[in-house]
């Protein structure tokens, strides 16, 4: 509520922003497509982080994921396919006051952007990722995506997938020097919640891998996991994150997980039996690329100027 | 016969400046020994004595046809060699001191010897006793060539003269030779001519392996065969009385043989010897010295002629910066105020971001290594979108792969400064090696129309100033710009003048002002295409960037109107900025028969070859664009005051007369191809793709070939 802090005492802020203050064009998803669920979850983060809208930048490649910029009303840049997390680093590297989002897609991140996925992990630059893996080429109308279930048909294997689905999680824990990584379902609120905003608290790359729903080419990746509430597998722990009962019993296949063994989270996404939601692996203290990229931004003029005069004196006669 | 033959029968025969030449086109197999074609002056201006005397020079080059065909089909070593150039003054070996405005010199090795170094100091000393200077590395394509290997030679050339060089100049006047075999490469490269002083070490006379004599013994056959002045020399002895391994160590002997033939200060030369060395112990610096000091004896001692050459005072520069183009377009960087540039390893634009790594601290700068081409513009575009000024340096295949991104820049109007040290192409081709080959890519790689800046520094200190000026217009136009140098600027070193820079080259720090809400994102101005942008921060100027076609508002638009008035306002840009621009001036007389147009790194040959052929009396001019888009005014009204207008690059076109080859399907090398489009005019070409810069003495045989084409047509339709 506006300024009244838990103690009941009151701060005035010049500023408070609502939900509105984060919320841009009306969005030109599908009914019933998971996507709008996300976007609900980044507004709200938003607004209870009271970050300030022209501080904020959503940055995104190509694909339907990638149109949330546009239904935000910060900074946005939506450029190019797979290219969102170069864009992204290059922002944070020398404007560490910027909170800056991801929102990506399984052929955008995992695909033609994969190289950029690998680096941008280690790199570790504070960025929240969010990749919208609906296991579909859906802008595009049906391709098979890196993670379409094997025998699913699309347009470009009408008979089925041909090869096993990649597994983002474990190719993300093996990648060195990585810091947060999650699992959600768009379907569920509070968890979707809680998740993306402890990635949006975490300093360092959060990656968030969102299982969501695409009603209009493959309405049965969704469905089968909505029918069967037991494939997937609901990680708390109080450094993770902590659902209330009523979640906990929509999974009722739920466990404790302490997110800084990296070797159970590992073992975790191996399974290909259950899915794993939650907080898989958190390090707070991953060294940060941008920490080391954002050097010098103090300097004055003349500093820079006298830095000049130094380096040409380098190559004086 | 007698009585067909007409009066003005002048067979093989030109004038020049009142004398008769006589000149014999080459055979097609026999051009690569012999060049295109062999000429000599009669020495009469008498057309009667030249049609007698034309007939024993015709024998003669007949001959020499007859030699090469044999040397060809024996299939020997020997056929790879070329012979080395003609040429009409053969350095004379007087005793004594001679003075002379340049001369070149050569030092070449195996690598890991030193030579770079010993010619990097040469170069240094030279500049400070204030002679023109243009040095250029030597290197072998791999990073361990085996020793002794004709392809491996790693070395250096240095130009020495009394005014400002310009460029690598023609073939070399004196070479250090650490082993007879690393001088074939240089050979076949036509890097030397008859009576190319070499000296040669001589210890592989008495090496214990009979192959290696034997090799030894041949190649002084070899070159004394091709007319090189060969003198053998114990370097290795001599620096054996100093240290027990000369292989380190012989390059400061050397250093000190050329300082000696070449007069130069020994204190200067001794400070920088130093210098190198100052990370080293006082013993080492010593040990150098010495050796420096021993080759410096050896030569006045057993070599008997020397060379001056006086520093000309009008040349001298005020304050002189010694670097390569490379670190030049690093500085630029820094002066220009950019702060982050993004970059993957790619030869030869890697070293720009090397120096870059060192010194780009004491500006605020970072360089990042991405993890691919793409990443890093897309970085560097990332820092720019945020309002930080931003550069990314390539070669051409790295231009390959940022083509997209550039298309995007161009698209959202992101400011950017793209450098491209141009290498030869196509695909990885030859990475070491200079090419002018990225003109048409750049400009139209892009799918749909993509303008852009496009710039070309011709010099070195233009690789320094342009990315001042780059940063510049990248900002003011909202737009990417390119800027193209080559490897022979990334790699030649010069002492140039020392940039006065001052607090208004930097950026202008990170704008966080409120943004009027009113004001659209993309307010274009319809006359010039201009608008402002809002940068991340200010508060009230949150849009949505797009490589989508968007209206004003950076909304996303399909509609037909949304999308022209885009297109129409980034091309308006362009014709904005040709507004405020000037023609090009003219080197040489404004009209004449002949005009040259280059671009890039070739203006110090093209310059040297036109005055040269201006001292003739040949009506002959050259016209340098730097500007490749928009083109630079006036060109059309500059280029109908020729005759004929050509241009000279180094990338490839058809040789009319080639095979198939045909008027109508001829392939123009590239700035040609855009400049007949831009002009509408009959605009030919000249292009190599040697590999290695292109040389005053060849533009100078190239601008009389033509010439003398444009007198034949003329005599004809007479």
């Amino acid at each position: 509520m506006f300024g009244l802090k838990g103690d009941w005492s009151l701060e005035v802020k010049d500023r408070y922003f609502t939900l509105e203050d984060y919320t841009g064009a009306v969005p030109r998803w599908c009914t019933g497509c998971g996507d709008h669920g996300i976007l609900a979850a980044v507004h709200r983060v938003c607004r209870d982080s009271q970050i300030k809208p022209e501080k904020t930048v959503a940055v995104s490649g190509i694909g339907c994921s990638s149109r949330l910029p546009h239904y935000m009303s910060t900074y946005g840049f939506h450029g190019l396919h797979g290219r969102a997390l170069p864009v992204a680093c290059g922002i944070k590297s020398r404007r560490p006051d910027l909170d800056v989002w991801v929102a990506t897609g399984d052929g955008d991140c995992f695909s033609i952007g994969a190289a950029h996925w690998i680096h941008a992990m280690r790199y570790n630059m504070d960025i929240t990722l969010l990749v919208f893996d609906n296991g579909i080429y859906g802008l595009t109308k049906k391709q098979t995506s890196p993670t379409t279930p094997l025998d699913v048909p699309t347009n470009t294997h009408p008979s089925g997938a041909l090869l096993p689905p990649l597994n983002p999680l474990s190719v993300t824990l093996g990648i060195t020097n990585i810091s947060f990584v999650a699992q959600i379902v768009d379907w569920n609120a509070p968890l979707r919640h809680e998740v993306i905003k402890k990635a949006h608290e975490h300093k360092g790359t959060s990656f968030v891998r969102i299982i969501q729903r695409c009603p209009v080419y493959v309405e049965s990746i969704g469905k089968a996991l909505q029918d069967e509430p037991a494939r997937m597998r609901l990680l708390t722990h109080e450094k993770g994150v902590q659902v209330d009962d009523m979640v906990k019993r929509l999974f009722p296949n739920n466990a404790e997980h302490d997110p800084s063994d990296l070797a159970a989270a590992r073992a975790l996404a191996e399974d290909d039996s259950v899915l794993p939601l939650g907080i898989l692996y958190h390090n707070p203290d991953a060294p940060q690329y941008d920490k080391m990229t954002a050097t010098g931004l103090d300097m004055t003029i003349e500093d820079r100027l006298a830095g000049m005069n130094e380096a040409l004196d380098h190559f004086a006669l | 016969m007698s009585t067909t033959r007409i009066s003005g029968d002048t067979k093989y025969l030109f004038k020049r400046d009142k004398t008769w030449w006589v000149k014999l086109a080459v055979p097609r197999p026999l051009r690569g020994a012999l060049g295109y074609d062999l000429r000599r002056s009669l020495h009469t201006d008498d057309v009667e004595t030249a049609r007698e005397a034309r007939w024993e020079a015709i024998e003669e080059f007949r001959s020499r046809f007859d030699e090469i065909r044999a040397t060809q089909a024996n299939g020997t070593a020997a056929a790879v060699i070329h012979p080395v150039d003609e040429s009409d003054e053969p350095l004379e070996l007087q005793r004594g001191v001679r003075q002379v405005d340049q001369h070149i010199v050569e030092i070449v090795s195996d690598s890991g010897e030193g030579a770079q170094k010993c010619g990097q100091i040469l170069g240094l000393v030279s500049g400070k006793m204030g002679n023109g200077v243009w040095t250029v590395e030597i290197i072998p394509a791999e990073i361990q060539p085996p020793a002794r290997e004709r392809q491996g030679a790693s070395g250096i050339r240095v130009r020495m003269g009394s005014n400002y060089m310009t460029n690598m100049g023609d073939e070399a006047d004196v070479v250090v030779a650490f082993n007879e075999q690393v001088l074939y490469s240089r050979i076949s490269n036509r890097a030397y001519r008859k009576g190319t002083v070499v000296l040669l070490e001589n210890m592989w006379a008495e090496d214990p392996d009979e192959r290696i004599r034997n090799q030894y013994k041949e190649a002084l056959a070899d070159f004394e065969a091709q007319g090189l002045n060969v003198i053998e020399l114990p370097i290795q002895q001599e620096c054996l009385k100093l240290v027990p391994d000369p292989r380190k160590g012989k390059n400061m002997f050397v250093l000190g043989m050329i300082c000696s033939i070449y007069h130069r200060d020994t204190d200067i030369a001794k400070a920088e010897i130093a210098k190198i060395f100052k990370k080293k112990s006082e013993k080492v610096i010593n040990i150098n010295h010495d050796l420096f000091d021993a080759g410096y004896a050896f030569a006045r001692e057993h070599i008997g002629f020397s060379f001056e050459i006086p520093a000309s005072e009008e040349d001298r520069l005020e304050s002189a910066v010694v670097m390569n183009g490379n670190t030049a377009a690093g500085l630029g960087v820094m002066a220009a105020g950019i702060e982050m540039v993004a970059m993957y390893p790619i030869t030869p634009a890697t070293s720009a971001s090397h120096y870059l790594a060192e010194d780009f601290h004491l500006t605020g700068g970072f360089v990042h290594q991405a993890e691919d081409e793409i990443a890093a513009i897309g970085f560097a575009i990332g820092a720019s979108y945020a309002g930080k000024t931003a550069c990314t340096i390539t070669s051409g295949p790295g231009m390959a792969l940022k083509t997209e991104m550039i298309g995007l820049a161009v698209m959202a109007e992101v400011p950017l400064v793209i450098i491209d040290v141009q290498r030869g192409g196509p695909s990885t081709g030859l990475p070491t090696k200079v090419e002018q080959g990225d003109l048409l890519s750049t400009l139209y790689g892009a799918p749909g129309d993509s303008p852009k800046i496009v710039m070309a520094a011709a010099t070195i200190s233009e690789c320094f100033h342009f990315v001042v000026m780059a940063r510049r217009l990248a900002e003011s136009f909202r737009t990417p710009v390119i800027m193209l140098t080559d490897a022979n600027l990334g790699t030649g070193v010069q002492p140039i003048e020392r940039p006065e820079v001052t607090e208004e080259w930097f950026a202008p720090p990170l704008d966080q002002s409120d943004w009027d809400e009113d004001v659209a994102p993309f307010d274009w101005d319809e006359k010039t295409g201009l608008s402002e942008r809002p940068i991340p921060g200010m508060r009230g100027g949150e849009y949505i960037l797009t490589g989508l076609a968007h209206n004003r508002n950076s909304k996303i638009a399909y509609d037909t109107a949304s999308n022209q008035e885009g297109m129409d306002m980034r091309s308006r840009k362009l014709a904005a900025m040709f507004a405020t621009m000037k023609p090009p001036e003219v080197h040489g007389d404004p009209e004449g028969d002949l005009l040259i147009v280059g671009w890039g790194s070739t203006l110090g040959a093209i310059e040297e070859a036109v005055d040269r052929a201006r001292a003739q009396g040949l009506k002959v001019s050259s016209v340098h664009l730097r500007f490749l888009s928009p083109m630079e005014p006036g060109l059309k009204e500059i280029f109908s005051r020729f005759k004929k207008v050509m241009t000279i690059e180094i990338n490839y076109s058809d040789e009319p007369g080639s095979p198939l080859v045909t008027e109508e399907n001829r392939r123009y090398s590239q700035l040609a191809l855009v400049l007949r489009a831009h002009t509408l005019m009959d605009i030919d070409c000249w292009s190599k793709v040697p590999g290695h810069p292109l040389q005053p003495g060849t533009i100078h045989n190239v601008i009389e070939s033509r010439l003398e084409e444009i007198e034949g047509a003329e005599a004809c339709s007479a």
